[in-house]
Protein backbone atom coordinates (compact mmCIF):
# COMPACT_ATOMS: atom_id res chain seq x y z
CA UNK A 1 0.00 0.00 0.00
CA UNK A 2 2.61 2.52 1.11
CA UNK A 3 4.86 1.43 -1.72
CA UNK A 4 2.20 2.04 -4.35
CA UNK A 5 1.34 5.51 -3.08
CA UNK A 6 5.05 6.31 -2.79
CA UNK A 7 5.77 5.29 -6.36
CA UNK A 8 2.94 7.51 -7.57
CA UNK A 9 4.07 10.41 -5.42
CA UNK A 10 7.63 10.07 -6.68
CA UNK A 11 6.37 10.17 -10.26
CA UNK A 12 4.58 13.43 -9.52
CA UNK A 13 7.70 14.87 -7.91
CA UNK A 14 9.88 13.83 -10.83
CA UNK A 15 7.51 15.67 -13.13
CA UNK A 16 7.80 18.76 -10.94
CA UNK A 17 11.56 18.77 -10.30
CA UNK A 18 12.99 16.54 -13.02
CA UNK A 19 14.54 13.13 -12.51
CA UNK A 20 18.05 14.28 -11.74
CA UNK A 21 20.38 14.07 -8.78
CA UNK A 22 19.94 17.78 -7.97
CA UNK A 23 16.27 17.13 -7.26
CA UNK A 24 16.98 14.80 -4.34
CA UNK A 25 16.79 17.41 -1.58
CA UNK A 26 13.53 19.11 -2.66
CA UNK A 27 11.99 15.68 -3.21
CA UNK A 28 13.01 14.49 0.26
CA UNK A 29 11.59 17.74 1.70
CA UNK A 30 8.26 17.17 -0.04
CA UNK A 31 8.11 13.51 0.97
CA UNK A 32 8.68 14.49 4.57
CA UNK A 33 5.85 17.05 4.37
CA UNK A 34 3.54 14.23 3.29
CA UNK A 35 4.80 11.29 5.33
CA UNK A 36 6.15 13.24 8.37
CA UNK A 37 9.44 11.33 8.45
CA UNK A 38 11.78 9.55 6.07
CA UNK A 39 11.69 5.95 7.24
CA UNK A 40 13.51 2.98 5.76
CA UNK A 41 10.78 2.19 3.25
CA UNK A 42 10.84 5.72 1.85
CA UNK A 43 14.65 5.84 1.73
CA UNK A 44 14.72 2.52 -0.14
CA UNK A 45 12.11 3.57 -2.66
CA UNK A 46 13.79 6.90 -3.32
CA UNK A 47 17.12 5.11 -3.83
CA UNK A 48 15.52 2.74 -6.33
CA UNK A 49 13.84 5.57 -8.23
CA UNK A 50 17.04 7.65 -8.41
CA UNK A 51 19.14 4.57 -9.08
CA UNK A 52 21.58 5.42 -6.31
CA UNK A 53 22.42 3.47 -3.16
CA UNK A 54 20.23 3.55 -0.05
CA UNK A 55 23.29 4.63 1.91
CA UNK A 56 23.62 7.69 -0.25
CA UNK A 57 20.01 8.72 0.24
CA UNK A 58 20.29 8.03 3.97
CA UNK A 59 23.50 10.06 4.24
CA UNK A 60 21.74 13.07 2.71
CA UNK A 61 18.55 12.66 4.75
CA UNK A 62 20.48 12.32 8.00
CA UNK A 63 22.65 15.37 7.32
CA UNK A 64 19.93 18.00 7.56
CA UNK A 65 18.40 18.92 10.92
CA UNK A 66 14.97 19.53 9.40
CA UNK A 67 14.77 16.13 7.73
CA UNK A 68 13.60 13.44 10.14
CA UNK A 69 14.89 9.93 9.77
CA UNK A 70 13.04 8.83 12.90
CA UNK A 71 9.36 9.23 13.74
CA UNK A 72 8.52 12.59 15.27
CA UNK A 73 5.33 14.16 16.50
CA UNK A 74 2.75 15.55 14.11
CA UNK A 75 3.80 18.98 15.35
CA UNK A 76 7.49 19.59 15.78
CA UNK A 77 8.11 22.49 18.14
CA UNK A 78 11.53 24.02 17.71
CA UNK A 79 12.59 26.47 20.35
CA UNK A 80 15.39 28.86 19.39
CA UNK A 81 18.41 28.20 21.61
CA UNK A 82 20.53 31.11 20.36
CA UNK A 83 21.94 33.54 22.91
CA UNK A 84 19.68 36.46 21.88
CA UNK A 85 16.58 34.39 22.68
CA UNK A 86 18.23 33.06 25.82
CA UNK A 87 18.76 36.62 27.08
CA UNK A 88 15.04 37.28 26.63
CA UNK A 89 13.75 34.34 28.65
CA UNK A 90 14.03 31.16 26.58
CA UNK A 91 14.54 29.03 29.72
CA UNK A 92 11.20 30.05 31.22
CA UNK A 93 9.45 29.27 27.93
CA UNK A 94 11.19 25.89 27.84
CA UNK A 95 10.05 25.02 31.36
CA UNK A 96 6.46 26.00 30.54
CA UNK A 97 6.46 23.87 27.38
CA UNK A 98 7.98 20.89 29.15
CA UNK A 99 5.40 21.02 31.88
CA UNK A 100 2.50 21.57 29.46
CA UNK A 101 3.51 18.63 27.27
CA UNK A 102 4.82 16.41 30.05
CA UNK A 103 8.03 15.69 28.14
CA UNK A 104 11.63 16.85 28.24
CA UNK A 105 13.50 18.71 25.51
CA UNK A 106 14.21 16.28 22.64
CA UNK A 107 11.29 13.99 23.43
CA UNK A 108 7.98 13.19 21.72
CA UNK A 109 4.63 12.88 23.50
CA UNK A 110 3.39 9.27 23.76
CA UNK A 111 0.44 10.07 21.44
CA UNK A 112 3.00 11.25 18.83
CA UNK A 113 1.32 14.62 18.60
CA UNK A 114 4.20 16.88 19.70
CA UNK A 115 7.97 16.74 19.56
CA UNK A 116 9.97 19.31 21.49
CA UNK A 117 13.31 20.23 19.95
CA UNK A 118 15.85 23.00 19.87
CA UNK A 119 16.80 24.88 16.72
CA UNK A 120 19.59 27.34 16.12
CA UNK A 121 18.98 30.95 15.18
CA UNK A 122 15.74 31.45 13.23
CA UNK A 123 16.23 35.18 12.59
CA UNK A 124 13.84 36.55 15.22
CA UNK A 125 16.64 37.85 17.44
CA UNK A 126 15.13 41.32 18.00
CA UNK A 127 11.83 39.78 19.10
CA UNK A 128 12.93 36.79 21.18
CA UNK A 129 12.21 34.28 22.49
CA UNK A 130 11.12 32.55 19.28
CA UNK A 131 9.96 29.10 18.25
CA UNK A 132 8.71 27.28 15.18
CA UNK A 133 5.83 24.82 15.06
CA UNK A 134 6.41 22.90 11.85
CA UNK A 135 6.83 25.76 9.33
CA UNK A 136 5.19 28.54 11.36
CA UNK A 137 7.34 31.00 13.30
CA UNK A 138 6.31 32.70 16.55
CA UNK A 139 8.21 35.41 18.37
CA UNK A 140 7.93 37.59 21.47
CA UNK A 141 7.00 34.51 23.49
CA UNK A 142 6.13 34.43 27.15
CA UNK A 143 5.60 31.12 28.95
CA UNK A 144 1.80 31.47 28.76
CA UNK A 145 1.79 32.67 25.15
CA UNK A 146 3.91 29.68 24.12
CA UNK A 147 1.53 27.28 25.87
CA UNK A 148 -1.50 28.89 24.18
CA UNK A 149 0.15 28.55 20.77
CA UNK A 150 0.95 24.89 21.31
CA UNK A 151 -2.62 24.22 22.47
CA UNK A 152 -4.00 25.83 19.31
CA UNK A 153 -2.51 22.96 17.24
CA UNK A 154 -5.28 20.39 17.45
CA UNK B 1 31.13 60.41 12.90
CA UNK B 2 29.62 57.69 10.79
CA UNK B 3 26.18 58.41 9.45
CA UNK B 4 22.98 56.46 9.54
CA UNK B 5 21.80 56.10 5.96
CA UNK B 6 19.19 54.36 3.91
CA UNK B 7 20.23 52.63 0.71
CA UNK B 8 19.15 49.02 1.04
CA UNK B 9 15.53 49.82 1.89
CA UNK B 10 15.17 52.83 -0.38
CA UNK B 11 13.16 52.25 -3.52
CA UNK B 12 14.74 52.39 -6.92
CA UNK B 13 12.84 52.18 -10.19
CA UNK B 14 12.84 48.55 -11.27
CA UNK B 15 14.71 48.02 -14.53
CA UNK B 16 16.54 51.35 -14.49
CA UNK B 17 19.84 49.73 -13.59
CA UNK B 18 19.21 46.84 -15.93
CA UNK B 19 18.60 49.19 -18.85
CA UNK B 20 21.87 50.98 -18.16
CA UNK B 21 23.66 47.65 -17.94
CA UNK B 22 22.28 46.43 -21.27
CA UNK B 23 23.64 49.51 -22.98
CA UNK B 24 27.12 48.59 -21.80
CA UNK B 25 29.34 45.56 -22.37
CA UNK B 26 29.49 42.91 -19.63
CA UNK B 27 33.15 43.85 -19.02
CA UNK B 28 32.12 47.42 -18.27
CA UNK B 29 29.61 46.20 -15.66
CA UNK B 30 32.30 44.13 -13.96
CA UNK B 31 34.57 47.17 -14.07
CA UNK B 32 31.99 49.42 -12.37
CA UNK B 33 31.39 46.92 -9.56
CA UNK B 34 35.13 46.43 -9.13
CA UNK B 35 35.67 50.17 -8.99
CA UNK B 36 32.94 50.54 -6.38
CA UNK B 37 34.91 48.21 -4.10
CA UNK B 38 31.69 46.45 -3.09
CA UNK B 39 32.59 43.52 -0.85
CA UNK B 40 30.46 40.55 0.17
CA UNK B 41 28.00 41.47 2.93
CA UNK B 42 27.53 37.90 4.18
CA UNK B 43 30.58 38.08 6.40
CA UNK B 44 33.60 36.96 4.39
CA UNK B 45 33.94 40.26 2.53
CA UNK B 46 35.27 38.95 -0.77
CA UNK B 47 35.36 41.69 -3.45
CA UNK B 48 32.19 41.23 -5.54
CA UNK B 49 33.56 42.65 -8.78
CA UNK B 50 36.58 40.36 -8.62
CA UNK B 51 34.33 37.35 -8.08
CA UNK B 52 32.29 38.31 -11.13
CA UNK B 53 35.43 38.86 -13.19
CA UNK B 54 36.76 35.41 -12.26
CA UNK B 55 33.54 33.75 -13.45
CA UNK B 56 33.23 35.96 -16.53
CA UNK B 57 36.69 35.00 -17.75
CA UNK B 58 36.03 31.24 -17.76
CA UNK B 59 34.84 30.06 -21.13
CA UNK B 60 32.60 27.19 -19.95
CA UNK B 61 28.82 27.16 -20.24
CA UNK B 62 26.19 27.11 -18.87
CA UNK B 63 27.06 29.38 -15.95
CA UNK B 64 25.02 29.86 -12.80
CA UNK B 65 24.22 32.80 -10.55
CA UNK B 66 23.12 32.05 -7.01
CA UNK B 67 21.69 34.25 -4.30
CA UNK B 68 22.74 33.05 -0.88
CA UNK B 69 19.70 33.51 1.37
CA UNK B 70 20.89 30.98 3.92
CA UNK B 71 21.34 33.61 6.60
CA UNK B 72 22.05 31.55 9.70
CA UNK B 73 24.68 33.35 11.75
CA UNK B 74 23.31 33.66 15.29
CA UNK B 75 21.91 37.15 15.74
CA UNK B 76 21.43 37.91 12.03
CA UNK B 77 18.04 38.70 10.49
CA UNK B 78 18.72 41.41 7.91
CA UNK B 79 18.38 39.27 4.77
CA UNK B 80 14.93 38.18 5.89
CA UNK B 81 13.81 41.82 5.97
CA UNK B 82 15.42 42.58 2.61
CA UNK B 83 13.59 39.64 1.02
CA UNK B 84 10.34 40.81 2.58
CA UNK B 85 10.71 44.43 1.47
CA UNK B 86 13.03 44.54 -1.53
CA UNK B 87 12.98 41.17 -3.29
CA UNK B 88 12.65 42.66 -6.83
CA UNK B 89 15.78 44.76 -6.25
CA UNK B 90 17.73 41.70 -5.11
CA UNK B 91 16.62 39.84 -8.23
CA UNK B 92 17.62 42.82 -10.39
CA UNK B 93 21.04 42.60 -8.72
CA UNK B 94 21.16 38.93 -9.76
CA UNK B 95 20.18 39.82 -13.34
CA UNK B 96 22.97 42.39 -13.54
CA UNK B 97 25.48 39.85 -12.22
CA UNK B 98 24.15 37.19 -14.59
CA UNK B 99 24.62 39.56 -17.53
CA UNK B 100 28.14 40.39 -16.36
CA UNK B 101 29.26 36.76 -16.16
CA UNK B 102 27.04 35.27 -18.88
CA UNK B 103 24.72 33.11 -16.73
CA UNK B 104 21.27 32.04 -17.87
CA UNK B 105 20.12 30.15 -14.82
CA UNK B 106 19.98 31.05 -11.15
CA UNK B 107 18.77 29.95 -7.78
CA UNK B 108 17.80 31.63 -4.56
CA UNK B 109 18.91 29.29 -1.79
CA UNK B 110 16.48 30.15 1.00
CA UNK B 111 17.07 28.73 4.46
CA UNK B 112 14.42 26.27 5.66
CA UNK B 113 13.67 28.48 8.66
CA UNK B 114 12.39 31.14 6.23
CA UNK B 115 10.07 28.78 4.39
CA UNK B 116 7.20 31.13 5.23
CA UNK B 117 8.76 33.62 2.77
CA UNK B 118 8.68 31.07 -0.06
CA UNK B 119 5.24 31.83 -1.49
CA UNK B 120 5.61 35.61 -1.55
CA UNK B 121 9.06 35.24 -3.11
CA UNK B 122 7.64 32.88 -5.74
CA UNK B 123 4.87 35.40 -6.47
CA UNK B 124 7.51 38.09 -6.99
CA UNK B 125 9.35 35.82 -9.41
CA UNK B 126 6.12 35.02 -11.29
CA UNK B 127 5.27 38.70 -11.55
CA UNK B 128 8.74 39.60 -12.82
CA UNK B 129 8.38 36.86 -15.41
CA UNK B 130 5.04 38.29 -16.56
CA UNK B 131 6.57 41.77 -16.74
CA UNK B 132 9.44 40.57 -18.89
CA UNK B 133 12.20 40.79 -16.28
CA UNK B 134 12.79 37.05 -16.16
CA UNK B 135 12.65 34.37 -18.84
CA UNK B 136 13.62 34.97 -22.45
CA UNK B 137 14.75 38.24 -24.10
CA UNK B 138 14.66 40.16 -20.86
CA UNK B 139 13.51 43.79 -21.17
CA UNK B 140 13.48 43.26 -24.91
CA UNK B 141 17.22 42.59 -24.99
CA UNK B 142 17.53 39.89 -27.59
CA UNK B 143 19.29 36.74 -26.52
CA UNK B 144 19.41 37.60 -22.86
CA UNK B 145 17.63 34.92 -20.83
CA UNK B 146 17.58 34.14 -17.16
CA UNK B 147 15.51 31.58 -15.29
CA UNK B 148 15.25 31.69 -11.54
CA UNK B 149 14.22 29.01 -9.07
CA UNK B 150 13.95 29.00 -5.29
CA UNK B 151 15.51 26.11 -3.42
CA UNK B 152 15.01 25.54 0.27
CA UNK B 153 17.64 24.58 2.79
CA UNK B 154 16.79 22.18 5.58
CA UNK B 155 18.32 23.56 8.73
CA UNK B 156 22.07 23.29 8.23
CA UNK B 157 24.09 26.37 9.19
CA UNK B 158 27.17 25.26 7.26
CA UNK B 159 25.24 25.54 3.95
CA UNK B 160 25.79 29.30 4.11
CA UNK B 161 29.39 28.52 3.12
CA UNK B 162 29.34 28.77 -0.67
CA UNK B 163 30.82 25.39 -1.57
CA UNK B 164 28.56 23.64 0.97
CA UNK B 165 25.60 25.56 -0.45
CA UNK B 166 26.44 24.32 -3.94
CA UNK B 167 26.76 20.72 -2.73
CA UNK B 168 23.35 21.06 -1.11
CA UNK B 169 21.89 22.44 -4.35
CA UNK B 170 23.27 19.38 -6.11
CA UNK B 171 21.24 17.22 -3.75
CA UNK B 172 24.15 16.15 -1.57
CA UNK B 173 25.19 16.55 2.06
CA UNK B 174 26.10 20.19 2.65
CA UNK B 175 29.80 19.59 3.13
CA UNK B 176 32.30 22.26 2.16
CA UNK B 177 34.87 21.49 -0.53
CA UNK B 178 38.52 22.39 -0.77
CA UNK B 179 39.29 25.61 -2.63
CA UNK B 180 40.70 25.95 -5.27
CA UNK B 181 39.02 25.25 -7.58
CA UNK B 182 36.74 28.14 -6.65
CA UNK B 183 33.05 28.03 -7.57
CA UNK B 184 33.71 30.76 -10.14
CA UNK B 185 35.62 28.08 -12.03
CA UNK B 186 33.94 24.84 -10.95
CA UNK B 187 30.73 25.48 -9.06
CA UNK B 188 27.21 24.11 -9.51
CA UNK B 189 27.46 20.92 -11.63
CA UNK B 190 31.15 21.83 -12.10
CA UNK B 191 30.24 24.93 -14.09
CA UNK B 192 31.31 28.53 -13.36
CA UNK B 193 29.09 29.85 -10.58
CA UNK B 194 28.83 33.05 -8.59
CA UNK B 195 27.30 32.97 -5.11
CA UNK B 196 26.41 36.38 -3.64
CA UNK B 197 24.68 37.31 -0.40
CA UNK B 198 21.21 38.93 -0.45
CA UNK B 199 22.44 42.26 0.94
CA UNK B 200 25.36 42.41 -1.50
CA UNK B 201 22.95 42.03 -4.40
CA UNK B 202 20.63 44.72 -3.01
CA UNK B 203 23.46 47.27 -3.36
CA UNK B 204 24.21 46.40 -6.99
CA UNK B 205 21.34 48.29 -8.74
CA UNK B 206 22.17 51.43 -6.69
CA UNK B 207 25.83 51.24 -7.70
CA UNK B 208 24.93 50.81 -11.36
CA UNK B 209 22.47 53.73 -11.37
CA UNK B 210 24.55 56.13 -9.27
CA UNK B 211 28.06 55.05 -10.21
CA UNK B 212 31.04 53.68 -8.32
CA UNK B 213 32.11 57.12 -7.05
CA UNK B 214 28.75 57.67 -5.40
CA UNK B 215 29.31 54.46 -3.39
CA UNK B 216 32.74 55.65 -2.26
CA UNK B 217 31.34 58.75 -0.57
CA UNK B 218 30.08 56.41 2.17
CA UNK B 219 32.23 54.38 4.51
CA UNK B 220 35.99 54.34 4.89
CA UNK B 221 38.79 54.26 2.37
CA UNK B 222 39.05 50.47 2.41
CA UNK B 223 35.42 49.67 3.23
CA UNK B 224 33.22 51.50 0.78
CA UNK B 225 29.52 51.96 1.37
CA UNK B 226 27.18 51.06 4.16
CA UNK B 227 26.20 47.90 5.97
CA UNK B 228 23.07 46.50 7.55
CA UNK B 229 23.30 45.56 11.19
CA UNK B 230 21.00 43.13 12.97
CA UNK B 231 20.92 44.35 16.56
CA UNK B 232 19.67 42.22 19.44
CA UNK B 233 20.30 41.69 23.13
CA UNK B 234 20.37 44.29 25.88
CA UNK B 235 19.32 47.58 24.29
CA UNK B 236 16.18 49.70 24.03
CA UNK B 237 15.82 49.57 20.26
CA UNK B 238 16.78 46.20 18.79
CA UNK B 239 16.20 45.79 15.05
CA UNK B 240 17.79 46.46 11.67
CA UNK B 241 20.02 49.49 11.13
CA UNK B 242 22.02 50.71 8.17
CA UNK B 243 25.22 52.55 8.99
CA UNK B 244 28.24 53.58 7.01
CA UNK B 245 31.27 51.40 7.48
CA UNK B 246 33.60 52.92 10.03
CA UNK B 247 31.03 53.50 12.73
CA UNK B 248 32.55 52.81 16.12
CA UNK B 249 31.01 50.35 18.52
CA UNK B 250 30.33 53.19 20.96
CA UNK B 251 28.45 55.21 18.32
CA UNK B 252 26.41 52.17 17.39
CA UNK B 253 25.55 51.42 21.01
CA UNK B 254 24.31 54.96 21.43
CA UNK B 255 22.08 54.74 18.34
CA UNK B 256 20.40 51.55 19.52
CA UNK B 257 19.90 52.70 23.09
CA UNK B 258 22.29 50.39 24.88
CA UNK B 259 22.97 51.09 28.55
CA UNK B 260 26.15 53.04 29.33
CA UNK B 261 27.36 50.10 31.41
CA UNK B 262 27.29 47.66 28.47
CA UNK B 263 29.68 44.86 29.32
CA UNK B 264 30.37 43.28 25.96
CA UNK B 265 29.26 43.26 22.35
CA UNK B 266 29.46 40.20 20.12
CA UNK B 267 30.16 41.38 16.59
CA UNK B 268 29.59 38.96 13.73
CA UNK B 269 27.66 36.29 15.63
CA UNK B 270 29.07 33.04 16.98
CA UNK B 271 31.85 33.09 14.40
CA UNK B 272 32.66 36.74 15.07
CA UNK B 273 34.52 38.65 17.74
CA UNK B 274 33.68 39.72 21.26
CA UNK B 275 34.38 43.34 22.13
CA UNK B 276 34.73 44.56 25.70
CA UNK B 277 34.57 48.21 26.79
CA UNK B 278 38.27 48.69 25.89
CA UNK B 279 37.35 48.07 22.25
CA UNK B 280 34.33 50.35 22.00
CA UNK B 281 36.18 53.08 20.10
CA UNK B 282 37.23 50.69 17.36
CA UNK B 283 35.54 51.06 13.97
CA UNK B 284 33.41 48.34 12.41
CA UNK B 285 34.74 47.81 8.89
CA UNK B 286 36.87 45.33 6.98
CA UNK B 287 40.12 46.90 8.20
CA UNK B 288 38.74 47.24 11.76
CA UNK B 289 36.32 44.73 13.24
CA UNK B 290 34.73 42.94 10.28
CA UNK B 291 31.20 41.59 10.44
CA UNK B 292 28.32 40.09 8.53
CA UNK B 293 26.16 42.40 10.61
CA UNK B 294 25.18 40.48 13.74
CA UNK B 295 25.43 42.66 16.85
CA UNK B 296 24.49 41.10 20.20
CA UNK B 297 24.71 43.33 23.25
CA UNK B 298 25.32 42.10 26.81
CA UNK B 299 24.75 44.24 29.87
CA UNK B 300 26.72 43.91 33.07
CA UNK B 301 24.36 41.34 34.59
CA UNK B 302 25.20 38.76 31.89
CA UNK B 303 27.52 35.83 32.42
CA UNK B 304 30.14 35.65 29.68
CA UNK B 305 30.61 31.99 30.54
CA UNK B 306 27.04 31.28 29.43
CA UNK B 307 27.58 33.29 26.26
CA UNK B 308 30.73 31.34 25.47
CA UNK B 309 29.10 27.99 26.18
CA UNK B 310 26.09 28.88 24.04
CA UNK B 311 28.36 29.61 21.06
CA UNK B 312 30.47 26.48 21.48
CA UNK B 313 27.34 24.32 21.77
CA UNK B 314 26.13 25.91 18.55
CA UNK B 315 29.34 25.01 16.72
CA UNK B 316 29.36 21.50 18.14
CA UNK B 317 25.82 20.93 16.83
CA UNK B 318 26.38 22.50 13.44
CA UNK B 319 29.82 21.15 12.51
CA UNK B 320 29.26 19.06 9.39
CA UNK B 321 31.66 16.48 10.74
CA UNK B 322 33.75 15.73 7.67
CA UNK B 323 37.08 17.08 8.90
CA UNK B 324 38.63 16.03 12.20
CA UNK B 325 39.94 19.40 13.49
CA UNK B 326 36.44 20.87 13.41
CA UNK B 327 34.37 17.82 14.38
CA UNK B 328 36.60 16.70 17.27
CA UNK B 329 37.76 20.21 18.07
CA UNK B 330 34.24 21.48 18.73
CA UNK B 331 33.42 18.52 20.98
CA UNK B 332 36.68 18.78 22.95
CA UNK B 333 36.25 22.51 23.28
CA UNK B 334 32.79 22.04 24.75
CA UNK B 335 34.09 19.40 27.18
CA UNK B 336 36.86 21.76 28.20
CA UNK B 337 34.50 24.63 28.86
CA UNK B 338 32.17 22.43 30.89
CA UNK B 339 35.09 21.79 33.25
CA UNK B 340 34.69 25.33 34.57
CA UNK B 341 31.08 24.62 35.47
CA UNK B 342 32.12 21.45 37.25
CA UNK B 343 34.86 23.25 39.12
CA UNK B 344 37.68 21.25 37.53
CA UNK B 345 38.84 23.94 35.10
CA UNK B 346 42.04 25.93 35.63
CA UNK B 347 44.50 28.21 33.86
CA UNK B 348 45.93 25.08 32.32
CA UNK B 349 42.52 24.29 30.81
CA UNK B 350 42.48 27.75 29.24
CA UNK B 351 45.92 27.35 27.70
CA UNK B 352 45.08 23.84 26.44
CA UNK B 353 41.91 25.16 24.81
CA UNK B 354 43.74 28.10 23.27
CA UNK B 355 46.21 25.68 21.75
CA UNK B 356 43.32 23.55 20.45
CA UNK B 357 41.72 26.63 18.93
CA UNK B 358 45.00 27.42 17.17
CA UNK B 359 44.96 23.96 15.59
CA UNK B 360 41.34 24.37 14.54
CA UNK B 361 41.92 27.68 12.83
CA UNK B 362 44.96 26.34 10.98
CA UNK B 363 43.78 22.86 10.06
CA UNK B 364 40.00 23.02 9.54
CA UNK B 365 38.86 22.54 5.98
CA UNK B 366 36.45 25.46 5.66
CA UNK B 367 35.58 28.84 7.14
CA UNK B 368 33.34 27.19 9.74
CA UNK B 369 36.08 25.40 11.71
CA UNK B 370 38.52 28.22 11.01
CA UNK B 371 36.24 30.77 12.65
CA UNK B 372 35.21 28.78 15.74
CA UNK B 373 38.23 30.18 17.61
CA UNK B 374 37.25 33.82 16.94
CA UNK B 375 34.63 34.08 19.65
CA UNK B 376 36.38 31.59 21.91
CA UNK B 377 39.69 33.47 21.91
CA UNK B 378 38.22 36.92 22.29
CA UNK B 379 35.81 35.96 25.09
CA UNK B 380 38.32 33.94 27.04
CA UNK B 381 41.04 36.56 26.70
CA UNK B 382 38.87 39.50 27.72
CA UNK B 383 36.93 37.72 30.47
CA UNK B 384 39.49 35.18 31.60
CA UNK B 385 38.96 35.54 35.36
CA UNK B 386 35.20 35.42 35.03
CA UNK B 387 35.37 32.23 32.98
CA UNK B 388 37.87 30.47 35.23
CA UNK B 389 35.95 31.32 38.39
CA UNK B 390 32.52 30.35 36.96
CA UNK B 391 31.05 27.56 39.03
CA UNK B 392 27.62 26.98 37.54
CA UNK B 393 24.30 28.18 38.86
CA UNK B 394 23.82 25.25 41.19
CA UNK B 395 27.14 25.78 42.91
CA UNK B 396 26.92 29.52 43.30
Amino acid sequence: MLRESLVNRLDELFTKYGKKRESLLPILQELQDGYSYLGEEIINEVARAFNISQTEVFSVASFYHFLNIKPKGRYVIRLCRTISCELKGKEEVLRALESELGIKMGETTPDRKYTLDYANCMGMCDKGPAMMVNNDIYSGLTPSKAVDIVRSYK
Amino acid sequence: MARKIDVVFSDIELGKALKKVYEAKPEAVVETVKKSNLRGRGGAGFPTGLKWEMAAKINKFPKYFICNADEGEPGTFKDKLILEKQAPKVIEGMLIGAYAIGAEKGFIYLRGEYKYLYSSLQETIDKLKRDGFLGKNICGKKGFCFDLEIRLGSGAYVCGEETALIESLEGKRGEAKNKPPYPTEEGFLDKPTVVNNVETLAFVPHIIVNGADWFHQFGTEKSAGSKLFSVSGDCEKPGIYEFEFGITIRELLKEVGAAPDTKAVQIGGASGFCASSDDFDKPICFEGIPTGGSIIIFNKSRSMFKVLKNFVEFFQQESCGQCTPCREGCSRMLEGIEKFELGTGSSKTVSDLLSLSETMSLASKCGFGQSVPNSFRTIITKFRDEIISYRGENNE
